[in-house]
């Protein structure tokens, strides 16, 4: 596998939030992504990115483009040290939430990627990464 | 190296025309003579060739990945191309570089007859050479290959798979042969893209043509339709086979939309959603003009 | 701090989102929206996001929680324009945009708001989402 770039960003304000969707869309369109591929995975973005903003304190976004043999993606590493999620089974439910929002982010990002992991403990902060290929 | 790349170099700088002949002479020999047109556009190319091969190995660059070679490759990429799109194969293809190396190990016999190690160690560089140079021409063909196939297939796609417009705001979508998931994905993006673009609210998708229909075919059919209801237009599916809805009876699928048996119920049922009747008009008594 | 503007057609209020939003602009769009369905006796609402190219979960809570504040105030929300990729990634994500009326465009849009504000039974017999 192979780093064709890497980009990272800081996720701290909604505004971040709207220029990590920015980003990620340049980095799918210069990939060969499709126009349903793009909207995917930006939209898997805004939901991490805005979770990373709301709960986790704030943290930083690494932007990858990647390749493996032929194949193209795009890799996405959310990072923050907030409280960490205490019950991971439970919050990649749809319907759970401890805000006021539908409870999607993860459950919902995790469906529109190819690969998603969530490492994250109770005061140890949370890395979630997900990947989509063409 | 640098040894190896003078000697390349001192031969064909002296042989050049012998060498130019002797090689096209060992490609009619592998692949035919073809006909009069194809046999003359090869001679040029292989002079050129042999004149670009010659300025890059003069660069004592040893890398034929490296920019110096740029000519040599720009030249075997635009040749295997010309095969690919033609229609020839890899070997034909291939063998316009690979059948230099006879001619070359024959000059090398003639300059290093009596020097056994100096001539096995030559001929081993050639051999390396002329392989790495036909392996990056195979490499260029399978790709402009796969370029051909990509291409014909979408044209395919969009034959076989038109979205009409039956009547004002009525769209149908007649699914021809087996759909696999990528077709599936093509297709339906296509029909909500014609949605949007001609205002239709109602799109029917006919699946008579389609002979099995399996889960993950099944699962995008419910996606483009949720999807389709979600920007304000309804879907009606029409043409369902006994055996496919038993497939889906079977598989527990949850369809959740209105389905027909036939094009023609599903367009009646349009027309009446759309407020739309038609009535029976008495024909004239006489035959009208045609 | 760009604000959205809220256009009057007839007794029907017209959003149109053109540009990213961000937490402020939502909430700042639904107190808005709700002071003037009060204020103009609005019947509809209607949602243009056909300049959105993607509607997250965020998105969908907010269009979600105008259709909601719009029924207690006694008008009908009608989202129109929505992308075909839009689409399809919300029924991927799982998103249900609950109480909240789809069509093609503001024209058709329009015409959902008069037949139901019209029809003797408004609000029955909805189609299943």
């Amino acid at each position: 596998m192979l780093t064709e770039s890497d980009e990272a960003m800081p996720l701290r304000t909604s505004d971040d939030v709207v220029r990590v969707r920015q980003a990620v869309r340049a980095r799918a369109v210069a990939a060969g992504f499709s126009l349903v591929d793009q909207t995917k995975i930006v939209t898997a973005a805004s939901e991490i990115g805005r979770n990373t903003v709301d709960y986790g304190g704030g943290g930083t976004l690494r932007i990858e483009q990647v390749r493996n043999g032929r194949r193209r993606g795009v890799r996405l590493t959310f990072t923050d040290h907030g409280p960490g999620i205490p019950d991971l089974t439970l919050a990649m439910k749809d319907g759970y939430t401890t805000g006021s929002g539908l409870g999607l982010g993860l459950g919902g990002a995790k469906r529109l990627s190819n690969e998603f992991e969530v490492q994250s403990a109770p005061g140890q902060g949370t890395v979630i990464t997900l990947a989509r290929w063409i | 190296m640098s040894n190896h790349r003078n000697v390349i170099l001192s031969l064909i700088d002296r042989h050049f025309e012998p060498l130019l002949a002797e090689w096209l002479a060992s490609q009619r020999r592998d692949v035919g003579p073809g006909d009069a047109r194809q046999a003359a556009e090869t001679a040029e190319l292989a002079r050129r060739f042999l004149e670009q091969l010659r300025r890059c190995v003069a660069t004592q660059s040893a890398d034929i990945e490296a920019a110096q070679w740029q000519p040599v490759r720009e030249l075997l990429e635009d040749l295997s191309r010309n095969r690919a799109v033609q229609g020839f194969s890899p070997t034909e293809t291939a063998v316009f570089v690979f059948a230099l190396k006879e001619p070359l190990f024959a000059l090398l016999r003639q300059e290093f007859g009596n020097d056994t190690d100096q001539l096995a160690g030559e001929t081993r560089s050639t051999s390396r050479l002329i392989d790495r140079l036909g392996l990056y021409t195979i490499e260029c063909y399978a790709r402009a290959r796969e370029e051909v196939i990509t291409r014909q297939q979408l044209e395919l796609l969009e034959l076989s798979t038109p979205v009409v417009e039956l009547w004002e705001g009525i769209l149908a979508l007649p699914l021809i042969g087996t759909l696999d998931s990528a077709r599936t994905q093509i297709v339906m993006e296509s029909l909500l893209q014609r949605i949007v673009a001609s205002g239709a609210e109602t799109a029917i998708i006919d699946i008579t043509g389609v002979p099995t229909v399996d889960t993950l075919v099944a699962q995008h059919l419910i996606k483009t339709i949720s999807a389709a209801r979600l920007m304000g237009a309804d879907c009606i599916l029409s043409g369902i086979r006994p055996q496919i809805a038993q497939t889906i009876v079977h598989l527990g699928l949850e369809l959740n939309v209105v389905s027909k048996a036939t094009m023609a119920d599903a367009l009646a049922l349009a027309l009446r959603r759309s407020g739309r009747a038609i009535t029976e008009r008495k024909l004239p008594a006489t035959t009208p003009e045609a | 701090m760009a604000e959205i503007p809220i256009l009057r057609i007839g007794d029907c209020l017209l959003v149109s989102i053109q540009v990213d939003m961000h937490d402020r602009l939502a909430m700042a769009l639904q107190d808005d929206l709700t002071q003037r369905i009060v204020a103009d006796h609005a019947r509809g609402v209607m949602i243009d996001i056909s300049a959105l190219e993607i509607v997250d979960s965020f998105i969908g809570r907010m269009l979600n929680n105008i259709a909601a504040m719009s029924r207690v105030l006694d008008a009908v929300t009608v989202v129109v324009g929505m992308r075909p990729a839009v689409a399809i990634t919300l029924v991927e994500l799982g998103l249900g945009l609950t109480g909240v009326r789809t069509a093609l465009n503001v024209d058709k849009g329009l015409a959902l708001i008069r037949r139901i504000i019209d029809s003797p039974e408004h609000d029955d017999a909805d189609r299943v989402r």
